[in-house]
């Protein structure tokens, strides 16, 4: 894992013919009658930060949700290490190493921080008391109020404590939805510092985001969604630089 | 009264009101993971009471049985109790209520199918076991135990809540301090999110019922010891303890705790003063004023925290 991380990771993947660590293919997914992905596909490779951005209703989350487990696929493939897991139950499905910090945070809200965290190790057989002092190291924050209750807890710190639990659950792939949704810009600033030391720590992320500029600026490369299907995918400096993406997600006219 | 008579009552209403804690428990663990009042769970005491007399039966208690046999019958009984509570709650959450989850069916739905699982179940222990009341084996001398400030304990007095006390304990420690307790607190704060950290709701749902049913049922026993059992035994501590757990703020276990004292305290001072005839009025009464005052109960309505 850690020996990857020294290349490029989006040209790693590439150039080792193994099979991705997430791949998404075809994707269709239901909610009632309604369509809310029309055939997505992408795929994650280990160690890589992907973005995935888009407007409003354009089917981000959901996206997520498939590869989690929450939301079964009516066709297409979710695909962990090239072994097909759509179909597997979200709480089977975290046994895989799948981290999925959901939108909105969800914090266990009348439970503290500590016992949020031990939750997020729920998985474990045997959780390492390493991994606490680990997601304390990251957000020292959360360490000082270990003992409150979560419901009390700032957005930001809420933010930090629902990554800190996914974390507690040893991840290889760390699924974030909108991270950065409504916090100041220094704590986002602070978070997305915190994801880049996460993902040089060997997690791979795949990253959900309305901050376009912050996204592919930690990102190796990114997927554009409109409407529920995939419309643009490309490395996140080529993304960050082109036209259209500056003007919908970065409020740029078009010149 | 004078201070000695209100020690009796006030003895007595303990007894009473750990036999409710315990029973509403419960209810107050199953609206905690599925938020669904679970009126079965009546019929879940009701077994326990039988499940205590069955087993009884088959092992006969001597005459006069010495302490350790005494013992012996008493732990019998309750294992006996609890087993069968603890069997019928699991059977009833996989027949009645799996279904219907899986379904997503409103929760209506779930109200209603509570309520004819215990039509059903009552009726079936009436066929089962016959309609008139079965007397509880003797399994030792019901004698002062001793006294508390001149307000004499039996043994059956004793027993209750010393029992009731252990298995309070107990459901406190698991609620807080064990993977299954972390389990049920996380499913009943947001089940999507717990499957997100790996808890298998259905296993947690299951497991949370026969909790609650292992305690209901020897619950059941404790209340057939004091003289017999038979198949609409669940109705009135049901209903009784149902209120407890509402009034200690429901989804909240030691809030239930607290209810169940509460109106064991509330019921055995009403007849004592209005007589037998008011028993269940003082309780309710208590219940109503309360709700008008507080209306998420004593405690406050807390799904999936403990305390
Ligand atoms: N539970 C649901 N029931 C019905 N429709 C849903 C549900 N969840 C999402 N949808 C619909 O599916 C589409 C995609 O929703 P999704 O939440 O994936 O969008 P998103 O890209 O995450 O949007 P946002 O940026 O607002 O979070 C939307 O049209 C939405 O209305
Ligand atoms: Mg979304």
């Amino acid at each position: 894992m850690s020996t990857r991380l020294e290349k490029e990771p989006g040209q790693a993947t590439a150039a080792e013919a193994g099979p991705p660590l997430l791949e998404l293919r075809d994707l269709h997914v239901y909610y009632g009658a309604i369509e809310a992905l029309k055939g997505v596909s992408l795929s994650v490779g280990q160690g890589e930060v992907v973005a995935l951005l888009g407007a409003n209703g354009a089917g981000k989350s959901t996206t997520l949700k498939a590869a989690s487990g929450m939301i079964g696929p009516r066709s297409g493939q979710v695909l962990l290490h090239g072994e097909r897991v759509d179909g597997i139950a979200s709480h089977e499905l975290v046994q895989f190493g799948i981290g999925h910090v959901p939108e909105g945070r969800r914090v266990f809200a009348r439970m503290t921080v500590l016992e949020n965290l031990k939750i997020g190790a729920y998985r474990l057989r045997r959780p390492d008391p390493a991994d606490l002092d680990r997601v304390f190291t990251l957000f020292p924050r959360l360490a000082d109020r270990r003992k409150q209750v979560s419901g009390t807890l700032s957005g930001g710190e809420q933010q930090m404590l629902a990554i800190g639990r996914a974390l507690m659950g040893k991840p290889e792939l760390l699924l974030l939805d909108e991270p950065s949704m409504g916090l100041a810009p220094l704590i986002v600033q602070q978070i997305f510092e915190i994801l880049r030391e996460i993902n040089s720590q060997g997690t791979t992320l795949l990253l959900v985001e309305q901050n376009a500029s912050q996204a592919l600026q930690l990102a190796h490369r990114g997927y554009v969604l409109e409407t529920g299907s995939v419309v643009m995918s490309d490395a996140a400096d080529t993304l960050l630089s082109d036209p259209r993406v500056r003007a919908a997600y970065l409020g740029e006219a078009i010149e | 009264m004078s201070l000695s008579d209100i020690w009796d009552v006030l003895v007595l209403g303990v007894v009473l009101g750990s036999l409710y804690a315990v029973i509403a428990i419960g209810y107050t663990l199953v609206y905690g993971v599925l938020q669904l009042l679970n009126f079965a769970h009546s019929e879940v005491f009701m077994a326990g009471g039988f499940g205590g007399v069955i087993a009884l039966t088959i092992f006969e208690p001597t005459a006069d049985p010495s302490g350790i046999q005494s013992v012996v019958y008493i732990l019998l009984g309750i294992t006996a109790g609890a087993a069968l509570g603890g069997f019928v709650a699991f059977g009833l959450e996989k027949a009645a209520y799996l279904p219907l989850r899986r379904r997503n069916a409103p929760r209506l739905v779930f109200l209603i199918t509570a309520i004819g699982a215990s039509f059903f179940l009552y009726n079936l222990a009436g066929k089962l076991f016959g309609r008139y009341p079965i007397p509880m084996p003797s399994m030792y001398e019901n004698r002062r135990l001793f006294t508390v400030f001149g307000a004499p304990v039996s043994v059956t007095q004793f027993l209750i809540v010393v029992v009731g006390v252990l298995m309070l304990v107990t459901v406190d420690f698991v609620v807080n301090r064990t993977k299954l307790g972390s389990g049920i607190r996380a499913v009943a704060q947001d089940p999507e999110v717990a499957s997100l950290m790996g808890v298998n709701i259905d296993r947690v749902v299951s497991r949370t019922f026969v909790l609650g049913g292992l305690m209901g049922g020897a619950a059941g026993f404790l209340f057939g010891t004091n003289l017999q059992v038979d198949y609409t035994m669940g109705f009135l501590p049901g209903i009784t303890a149902f209120s407890a757990a509402v009034l200690g703020g429901i989804g909240n276990v030691r809030g239930a705790m607290l209810g169940g004292l509460t109106l064991g305290i509330v019921e055995s001072f009403t007849v004592e003063i209005w007589g037998d005839a008011w028993r269940y009025v003082g309780g309710f009464a208590a219940l109503v004023l309360v709700l008008m005052l507080r209306p998420t109960g004593i405690l406050g309505e807390r799904v999936g925290r403990a305390a």
